[in-house]
């Protein structure tokens, strides 16, 4: 960070105050006003209007340590993460890698077409998967058809498929999103950088981990912060690719707490905030430790 | 020099090969699910679940279907208000809370920022709840305020608009004092047309977000009569049903698709600018 020689006067100063005022007020009330009270509201109980104090007040987090439902939400989503984060960005940085080669032709289209699957909204995408992988879906309709399975096979309805669907539903549509990110970062990279390593002797392997990683390496931090945030808050596939089924093997932590909520049955707003609040320490503890991380091999 | 590179061309070329193999493969994975949904939308449920993949000529019967199960034009309007409001008021906030955080910066508008940015790490499942009450209590519920008021001001928008003005020129902001203008009209005269790019792939992200958002508008736009819907909500009831009419479910999320799809097209290579931060 450089810092700019200005001289600025009383009144530029509260000019500038005034500019970043609105922006600043709303977070306070649409983010950290509401943190505070889903802090409060985890202590409670009951719904909307009729909420009381729990007694004792930690009462929601220790139901919810014994609630075998939530565990299983809790195990889900962290499977989705440890399996689907780590291939992503791998898959992402090295089809960064191979686009940002200077000898490579349709660059662009390759581009494109990788990019292509962020133009489809979360619902969009579970949808179109949730048709693909159906009992009766072109998969299948393949692989019977190709005689690697006898009859059609439910993949939705079993739950190591199901899981394993929404792990490649998401490295579909999320891969090409963060590549743009390595990608925009190699292009920030000097090529006289490489040039130079190529005179060295490195071959390609010791330029990517000499070179490519350590330059890329604040991009990758922020891909990680962003894939582990959005993974731990995974809603949308589960609820419309699988529908958190079957038999809620496949739910995960906000589609929970939106059934112990908004979904059918007695709203438990108290219940709901515990779990959310939990939800709001892990990706506060992941991304810290990301960013110590991230400051040690400095 | 050039003719030894013309000989290397070739057998670079060559040596690209597996390169282009992978890329074509990874390239037809990632569209086929696309291509796929159009090819869907125009074949009936049966030839759909039969696993046909190439066009069909059921797409006006699909159309009529999903028209009369579902409210499409109040859905594709109620996503266009939502998601255009949205990416106005926020990049106008945001734009503005970067321009005086970079460059009126000093230690204590600094350390607000670091603040700012801890919203980050706030999930909106966390949210959600004291945000419904908070609509609720404010009679805002099914109303388009209540779509975007949470997603106007992000740390991100900000961030962006913040680290991409580094690059602004300031000597021109003093000229403009001397010549007597004054500081808002620095950013709408000058600040404004220098960060174009910026703007633009703002634009994208947000209004993709705002287009795409489900979960929040499941919770503050779920009014039973189904009036201020939103595209992806409306899509979500097709599929809920016992059986599913596939190609009509494909036609709607087509319909789903569509905006954010030509919005991507048309502005892809601003949005790969402004995240690099290249402002020319």
């Amino acid at each position: 960070m450089k810092a700019k020689k200005m001289n600025v006067t009383g009144k530029q100063q509260r000019a500038g105050w005034i500019f970043l005022t609105p922006a600043t007020v709303l977070i306070a009330i649409m983010s950290f006003y509401p943190m505070i009270e889903a802090f409060f509201m985890s202590l409670k109980t009951g719904s909307s209007a009729h909420m009381k104090w729990q007694v004792p007040f930690w009462k929601n987090y220790y139901h919810m340590f014994r609630d075998k439902l939530f565990l299983r939400s809790l195990g889900n989503t962290y499977l989705y993460l440890l399996i689907e984060v780590p291939i992503m960005l791998v898959l992402a940085i090295l089809l960064a890698q191979l686009l940002n080669n200077k000898d490579l032709k349709f660059k662009g289209f390759f581009r494109t077409c990788v990019f292509l699957p962020c133009a489809t909204s979360l619902v969009s995408y579970s949808l179109i998967f949730k048709s693909l992988f159906a009992t009766t879906g072109l998969v299948n309709s393949i692989l019977v058809g190709m005689g690697i399975f006898k009859e059609n096979f439910n993949f939705l309805g079993t739950p190591s498929t199901a899981r394993a669907i929404i792990i490649i539903a998401l490295i579909w549509r999320w891969t090409g999103y963060n590549m743009v990110f390595y990608l925009a970062g190699l292009q920030n990279i000097e090529y006289s950088v490489y040039e130079a390593a190529k005179i060295d002797g490195a071959n390609g392997w010791k330029t990517f981990w000499k070179i490519t990683v350590p330059l890329l390496r604040p991009t990758i931090i922020m891909t990680f912060i962003m894939s582990i945030n959005g993974t731990l808050q995974l809603f949308d596939e589960s609820v419309n690719l699988t529908a958190g089924g079957p038999a809620n093997s496949t739910i995960t932590m906000s589609h929970y707490i939106y059934n112990a909520s908004f979904g059918q049955g007695v709203a438990n707003f108290g219940y709901a905030s515990a779990m959310s609040f939990l939800v709001f320490i892990m990706v506060a503890i992941l991304a810290a430790i990301n960013m110590k991380v991230g400051d040690k091999r400095d | 020099m050039t003719k030894k590179n013309k000989a290397n061309g070739s057998s670079i070329q060559k040596r690209l090969i597996p390169t282009y193999i992978f890329l074509i493969i990874v390239s037809f994975i990632s569209v086929f699910p696309l291509y796929w949904m159009f090819a869907a939308a125009t074949n009936n449920t049966v030839d759909v679940a039969r696993g046909k993949i190439t066009f069909g000529t059921y797409a006006l019967q699909n159309f009529k279907t999903l028209t009369a199960a579902q409210d499409l034009g109040r859905g594709m309007s109620n996503s266009f208000l939502y998601a255009t409001v949205e990416t106005l008021a926020a990049l106008f906030i945001c734009s503005l809370a970067g321009f005086g955080f970079e460059l009126y910066h000093d230690k204590h508008k600094d350390r607000l920022f670091d603040v700012l940015l801890l919203a980050m790490m706030v999930p909106q499942v966390a949210t959600m709840i004291p945000l419904f009450k908070m609509m609720s209590h404010m009679k805002l519920l099914n109303t388009v305020w209540a779509f975007v008021l949470p997603a106007i001001s992000t740390p991100f928008l900000i961030m962006m608009f913040r680290q991409n003005s580094r690059s602004f020129p300031i000597d021109i902001m003093e000229a403009a004092r001397i010549d007597g203008c004054s500081e808002i009209g620095i950013f709408f005269k000058m600040f404004l047309p220098v960060m174009k790019s910026t703007y633009a792939a703002a634009a994208v992200i947000t209004f993709m977000n705002a287009w795409n958002a489900y979960l929040w508008p499941k919770v503050v736009m779920s009014d039973k009569t189904g009036k201020s819907q939103t595209m992806p909500m409306l899509i979500a009831n097709l599929s809920n049903g016992y059986k599913v009419d596939y190609g009509e479910l494909m036609m709607g999320v087509l319909f789903c698709s569509i905006p954010t799809m030509i919005v991507f097209f048309v502005l892809q290579k601003q949005f790969a600018e402004g995240i690099t931060g290249a402002v020319k």
